[in-house]
This record gives structure tokens, C-alpha cells and sequence, in this order.
């Protein structure tokens, strides 16, 4: 008797409805409204630079795995939040061509070259911003402009370097510019509420989980009892809502790649964040830290994952069985 | 009041609908050739007791083997034996099967029926009567049940579980026959007790199947017996998973749950018991959820086994479509076949018969570490790292990350976005290793 042959596959039959793809989607909404936000206050100016990194990303990604002969996998959109992450932390009056350097350095050199997707021992778009910044450090320092809303009162000074001058002190109009983003700064960086926001719907569809964001702030927060100028919690609060740390909290500790898998792993990976960019705002040359924080603690995350792991259920105690 | 639950874990759509349709039964064909293989549980396989031409009354045994660890093999027909041949069983092993043409009359051999009032024995005959009825463990692995009640010395027990946990997505089997049959539960749950005068029992039941949690409750009269609602999900009730859950008690790596004191029983195996002492009958047939979208009539059914697959389904109405995929056993777990030409064995549990749609798998990817695989193991392992190790086949670092704690649930592959297969990679490596200790 001739019968079908059925499907034969190892388990488990059914797989959840996740994906890369769908990993990918989420990040980008969760981006779409600080993105938005950076538009809104820095003009067609920001646009243009959020156009251009994401169309060099793609481009760059699918020439490479074209002349590689690999399969093209721009489509399941990680290249798009690599482009986008790397726009949001670029001055918005950059020369237009200058996030074209940072996204091949981004997708060429640091993720394709070893490998592509998931192979990135850094973040690519934190590692595009460090070369331009090596290479074109007097634009990228200068080029902020003043949001387009501003009162006569704000300047193009991000409150960073306001920060950095030491002897500013932030009133509640200052806060109030700062959530919304009414302030200088890097395109996606400024809106703190908008920045939040996406990090909640991360973390409410459980693309992130808390461990990073929450070590990496929190550390941050404490290691402003070592600000040489003595702790003032308004001082704290301002720091934590300024700068790209919210944005690296949420968005850039957390890349997968290049973030340790354990919570535990997470929690010190965040941590580690945390301290190296205080250590960066209150006593290195640079008013801002997060970046080089983040691409310093991911070359420990190899190290991290070795170390650090769960406790297997029914472990003797005092380690190995 | 707070549910006890595993540790990580999954929740995949449960899919149990069939779970409102009673259990329906049905008779093989006349003139059926039913397969009896020898291989049917953990343990030595059995050896034909009878010859070509025989003639079989139901029940009567028709394979055994004198080793302990082996549990006897009965027909589930009247009829004659008409070969005795090497067959593949659905778990995937090559042994000889006796078959049987199946007359149609279903005359009882005189040794069943005889109830047998278990409070006037000795352990070793309540134990020895078992070993005859062929019970084993219903759960899927198919331990033989005498073993598993007969702990070696310096073993003590003092809980009993039964595990109603039904984790897998599909399967409603254990719970239909909670709703149907709670009275032969208790009591055979009486009869595990009388073994173990000094345990208790703790009934596990997923807190999906509500009714069947106050209905034990309202059945139990006994203060050894309590009835532990669970939280709903997988693997709730592999065993490692279960005991932690229900007792706090984790069994050490490689070990079982004797040696954290308890043993864990399947309620459909302590059906089994209620059925060997109190109407004398051997282990003949299962509770099956039949399920999936190519079925027309999906439900739950109780199966004699011997009976091929293909009967089956023209037995409950046929199929709507030609399955993509066929499973014995849940989706988790299950193990997928070519064929649908297989008897039914102990330890077949249920029978998806599923489209392409349904479980379609994309292809895989490169894993890019977002860490779900970790977030969900219920045991604590990488198997990210695992899966890393076992394609390069760096074998010792597969065990220094404890590879071989693995349960092989699943629930890695399962949320896996890349698709990875983490669960067959990891898995074969497992099985190699155990294969050559």
C-alpha cells in the first residue's frame, strides 16, 4: 500500500510566533518616538541625517553580503535600527555625509566583517559614532544647534557641557526642557519622556528585561555621590536625564549581541556601564561618557558569560557535580 | 492564595479543547491484524510466549521476559496469532512483535476479572500482581510500575505525587479522565498509600483544569491526600520540575525522585492500579487525545493497544486533509513519524495530526544572543553556549556547562526568534554522550 511519507524533525513541533524580524520591528517603534521628537525640535536638518545613516546602513549591509555571495537579510530590519541608533547619537548639524562614514564603519567593519548578525563583539552604531568621532572630532563636538522652539533663554550648549562648565545649577524650567527634549543635544538624545517611553515598551513586550537599564541607571545615580563638587541629588537627577545615558540605558546596553545572557550577567554588565560613564562625566576630558562606556563593557561580556551562570536546578551545593 | 509554580519555563497556546468532549471509546476492526511489539517499556524486552496458530484469548499474556526491570505484554483481542515478526515501535526501536487477528468476540482469559483484595496481601504480591498486569508508567517514558514502587532499602518515601500536571499544549487526556473517573483515582491512590503507610499524596493539577481540581477535592475525604493546583505551564510536570514544585525538593543531577523521598506516580497509571486490583484486569489500553487541524472528529479516546495508527483514524471518522506532520506524543515532546502504519504501545500518549501551518518551523539563523533560550530554561543551562558547543563538537565544554542536565523540554527551541534548532542539537550530543558512559 502507498502511503504519504509525513514530516519527520526532531522537537519540539511548534515554535512560538517570535523572530528576528518581529525583535527588530519593536525596536524601531520603541525608537520611532524620540526619533520623532529629534525631528520635531532639530528640523529637516535631523531628518536628513536619520535619512541618510539608515539608507548607508542598508545600502552598505546588502552591498557587502552581495559581493559576499551571502544571502541579503536587510529585511528583517537590523540594519534599519543600526542606521536609526546611529543617527539619534550624531549632532544634527553634522556635514550630511559624515553618517555615511559612520555607517559603513558600523555595518562593514565592526558587524559584517566578523560575521554579521549576532557576530559584533561592539555595538555597531556606538562604534560608527567613537570613528567619526576619532576622525572628525571638531564637528562632532561643535555641531549642535539650538532646538527650533527655544525660548531667547537656550543656547546650542547641550546641558552636558553646561554641566561640565560647573557652575550651573538646574531649575525646574531645565527639567522640564530636558523630558521633553527642548535642549542641545544629539538628535534622539534629548527627549528623556520619549526615550522612556520606548524603553517601557520594550520592556513591556519583553524585547529587553529590566536587568541592564535599571543596574545601568541606578549605578550611575550612585556614583554621583563622587562628583568632586559634592552630591546634590538635583545635580543626580539631572545628570541621569541628560546626555545619551537614558538612550543607552534602554537602547544601546541592551543590544543583544553585545550584552552578557544571564540576569545576573546583565545586572554587572550594567552596572559596569553605569560607573565607567560617571567616572567619564565627572573626571574625564569628555563631557560625555555613556558611549565608551557601553563599547568598554562589551568586551567583557565574553567574560561575563563564562563566569556568570544560572544556578542549574537540582546543582549540589558548592558548584560541580 | 498563591499558586506554586517552576521556575522560567513557557506558556505556548494550549490548544486543549478537546478537553470539553467526553472520552469516547471504540472496538478494533474485525479481522484486524493487531501488533504486539516486545519492547513496550523502560527495561529487558519481553520474549513471544505464544506460537503461530495459537489461539488468544483478551488479556491473556503474550510476551514476558524473566528479568525484573520488564513489565509483561497482554493481547487486547481474542484471536489467533498469526506472526511473529521484527517491527519498528513507535519510540523508534527494532524488535519482534507478536500479531494477532483479531476475532471479534473479545472473550476474557480466565485470569481477568478477578478482583483481588490488595489489604489481605504481602507487599511483595501487591507488587508481584502488578509486574503481571503489565503496568508501567503512563506518562510517556513507561517505567515499569513494580520497579518504581519498590524502592531499594534506605529509600524512604514520604510523598507520593501524582502527576496530573498535563503540561504539554493539545493534551486533555489526564484531564477528561479526572472528570470522568475520580472514583477509581482515590482509591488507587489508597493503593499506593498502603504501600507507603508512611506518605502522603499530593495530587498535581495545572490550574487550567479548574474543574477537575474541585472535583478531586470534593472526592478526597482522606487527610493524606491533597489535591496541589499548580500554575499553568511547561514543563510543569517533568518530574525534576514537579517535585521542586510540589515539595521544595530539588533532585540532584542524574538523580530521581527517591532520593529526595517521594515517587511520582501518572494519574492514568494509578487508574491502571485501581483497574488491576479491583476488576483484575492487565494494562490493555490508553486515553488518547487525538488532535490537530487534519482531524476531522478531534477528541479523546481510548485506544486498545496493538491497533495501528491508520485504524485509528478511520476508526474516529477519517482525516479533513493529509497532515503535514504526525506526532505520537505531545508537540513538545512527541515523537514525529513517517508512517502511519505503527501500533499503538504503552507508551504512546497522544496523536497530533498536524498541517503544514501548524507547525511549519522557518528556517534557522545565526543565534544573535538576545538570551531568551536562558531566560526560559527550566533548568538553568545555556543552551545557546550548548548548541554553540555541540555543532563545534567541543564535547568537554559541553559538559562543564552541564549539558547533560538537560530534559530535553524544548521550551529553548520553542522561543528561540533565530529558529535555531537548540533542543536536537543539544539533545543528540546528550544522547551520544549517555550512550557511550
Amino acid at each position: 500500500m502507498e502511503s504519504p511519507r509525513y514530516t519527520v524533525t526532531s522537537t519540539p513541533h511548534i515554535r512560538s510566533s517570535n523572530s528576528i524580524d518581529k525583535t527588530m520591528r519593536l525596536v524601531l517603534l520603541a525608537l520611532s518616538p524620540a526619533a520623532v521628537m529629534g525631528v520635531f525640535f532639530f528640523g529637516v536638518r535631523a531628518l536628513l541625517i536619520i535619512v541618510i545613516s539608515v539608507a548607508s546602513a542598508v545600502l552598505f549591509e546588502a552591498g557587502y553580503q552581495k559581493l559576499t555571495r551571502r544571502p541579503v537579510t536587510v529585511t528583517d530590519g537590523s540594519a534599519i535600527v543600526t542606521g536609526l541608533l546611529l543617527a539619534m547619537i550624531l549632532p544634527p548639524a553634522l556635514p550630511l555625509w559624515m553618517p555615511i562614514v559612520g555607517a559603513f564603519a558600523a555595518i562593514v567593519l565592526v558587524k559584517q566583517l566578523f560575521g554579521g548578525l549576532g557576530h559584533n563583539f561592539i555595538n555597531p552604531a556606538l562604534a560608527g559614532r567613537a570613528i567619526i568621532m576619532a576622525a572628525y572630532a571638531l564637528p562632532m563636538t561643535t555641531a549642535f544647534i539650538a532646538p527650533r522652539i527655544g525660548v531667547d533663554t537656550i543656547t546650542s550648549a547641550t546641558p552636558l557641557l553646561l554641566l561640565e562648565s560647573g557652575d550651573f545649577y538646574p531649575q525646574a524650567s531645565d527639567f522640564v526642557a530636558l523630558l521633553i527634549g527642548n535642549v542641545g543635544g544629539s538628535i534622539g538624545e534629548t527627549a528623556a519622556i520619549a526615550i522612556l517611553a520606548g524603553g517601557i515598551f520594550l520592556l513591556a513586550t519583553k524585547v529587553i528585561t529590566w536587568h541592564i537599564p535599571v543596574s545601568f541607571i541606578v549605578s550611575a545615580g550612585v556614583m554621583m555621590v563622587f562628583d568632586p563638587g559634592g552630591f546634590s541629588g538635583v545635580l543626580a537627577a539631572y545628570h541621569l536625564l541628560a546626555g545619551g545615558l537614558l538612550l543607552g540605558a534602554f537602547f544601546m546596553a541592551t543590544d543583544y549581541p553585545t550584552s552578557p545572557v544571564t540576569p545576573m550577567g546583565k545586572i554587572i554588565f550594567g552596572a559596569g556601564c553605569g560607573v565607567i560613564t560617571m567616572v567619564i562625566r565627572l573626571y574625564g576630558g569628555y563631557p560625555e561618557g555613556v558611549g565608551y562606556a557601553i563599547l568598554l563593557m562589551n568586551l567583557t561580556v565574553p567574560l561575563i558569560d563564562r563566569y556568570v551562570r544560572p544556578r542549574i536546578l537540582g546543582a549540589r551545593k558548592g558548584g560541580a557535580k | 492564595m498563591r499558586i506554586a509554580s517552576m521556575r522560567r519555563g513557557i506558556h505556548p497556546p494550549e490548544c486543549k479543547e478537546t478537553a470539553l468532549i467526553p472520552i469516547k471509546y471504540f472496538y478494533p476492526r474485525n479481522g484486524a491484524s493487531m501488533v504486539y511489539p516486545m519492547v513496550q517499556h523502560i527495561g529487558a524486552p519481553c520474549e513471544p510466549i505464544v506460537k503461530v496458530g495459537d489461539s488468544v484469548k483478551v488479556g491473556q499474556k503474550v510476551g514476558d521476559s524473566e528479568a525484573y526491570v520488564s513489565s509483561p505484554i497482554h493481547t487486547t483481542v481474542s484471536g489467533t496469532v498469526t506472526d511473529i515478526r521484527t517491527v519498528i515501535t513507535p519510540t523508534g526501536k527494532r524488535c519482534a512483535a507478536v500479531v494477532i487477528e483479531n476475532d471479534g468476540k473479545y472473550q476474557d482469559h480466565p485470569t481477568c476479572n478477578q478482583s483481588i483484595d490488595y489489604k489481605t496481601l504481602p507487599r511483595e504480591a501487591i507488587l508481584a500482581h502488578i509486574r503481571e498486569c503489565g503496568i508501567v508508567g503512563m506518562g510517556g517514558a513507561g517505567f515499569p510500575t513494580h520497579v518504581k514502587l519498590n524502592p531499594p532499602p534506605g529509600k524512604d518515601i514520604d510523598t507520593v505525587i501524582v502527576n496530573a500536571a498535563e503540561c504539554e499544549p493539545y493534551l486533555t487526556n489526564d484531564h477528561r479522565v479526572m472528570l470522568e473517573e475520580p472514583k477509581r483515582i482515590i482509591p488507587g491512590i489508597e493503593i499506593l498509600l498502603h504501600l507507603f503507610p508512611e506518605a502522603r499524596c499530593i495530587i498535581a493539577i495545572e490550574d487550567n483544569k479548574r474543574d477537575a481540581i474541585e472535583l478531586l477535592r470534593k472526592m478526597t475525604d482522606s487527610p493524606k491526600i491533597t489535591v496541589v493546583p499548580m500554575k499553568t505551564k511547561y514543563p510543569q510536570g517533568a518530574e525534576k520540575q514537579l517535585v521542586h514544585t510540589c515539595l521544595k525538593r530539588e533532585i540532584p543531577g542524574g538523580g530521581l525522585p527517591m532520593d529526595v523521598k517521594c515517587i511520582v506516580q501518572n494519574v492514568d497509571t494509578v487508574i491502571s492500579l485501581h483497574r488491576a486490583f479491583f476488576r483484575g484486569r492487565p494494562l490493555m489500553r490508553k486515553i488518547m487525545t487525538i488532535a490537530g487541524g487534519a482531524v476531522r472528529n478531534p477528541g479523546n479516546y481510548k485506544v486498545r493497544f496493538g491497533m495501528s495508527y491508520r485504524d485509528i483514524i478511520e476508526a474516529i471518522g477519517g482525516l479533513l486533509c493529509e497532515p503535514y506532520k504526525v506526532i505520537i506524543g505531545g508537540p513538545m515532546m512527541g515523537v514525529s513519524h513517517y508512517t502511519l502504519d505503527i501500533p499503538v504501545i504503552k507508551t504512546s500518549s497522544a496523536f497530533l495530526l498536524f498541517t503544514e501551518k501548524e507547525c511549519k518551523v522557518p528556517p534557522e539563523r545565526d543565534c544573535f544572543r538576545c538570551g531568551k533560550c536562558v531566560e526560559h530554561c527550566p533548568v538553568g543551562l545555556m543552551p545557546l553556549e550548548l548548541d554553540k558547543f555541540a555543532v563545534a563538537d567541543q564535547i568537554e565544554r559541553f559538559t562543564a556547562f552541564n549539558g547533560m542536565d538537560c530534559i530535553e523540554c524544548g521550551c529553548c527551541a520553542y522561543v528561540c526568534p533565530a529558529k535555531r534548532h537548540l533542543t536536537q542539537s543539544i539533545s543528540t550530543v546528550r544522547r551520544e554522550l549517555l550512550q557511550n558512559r
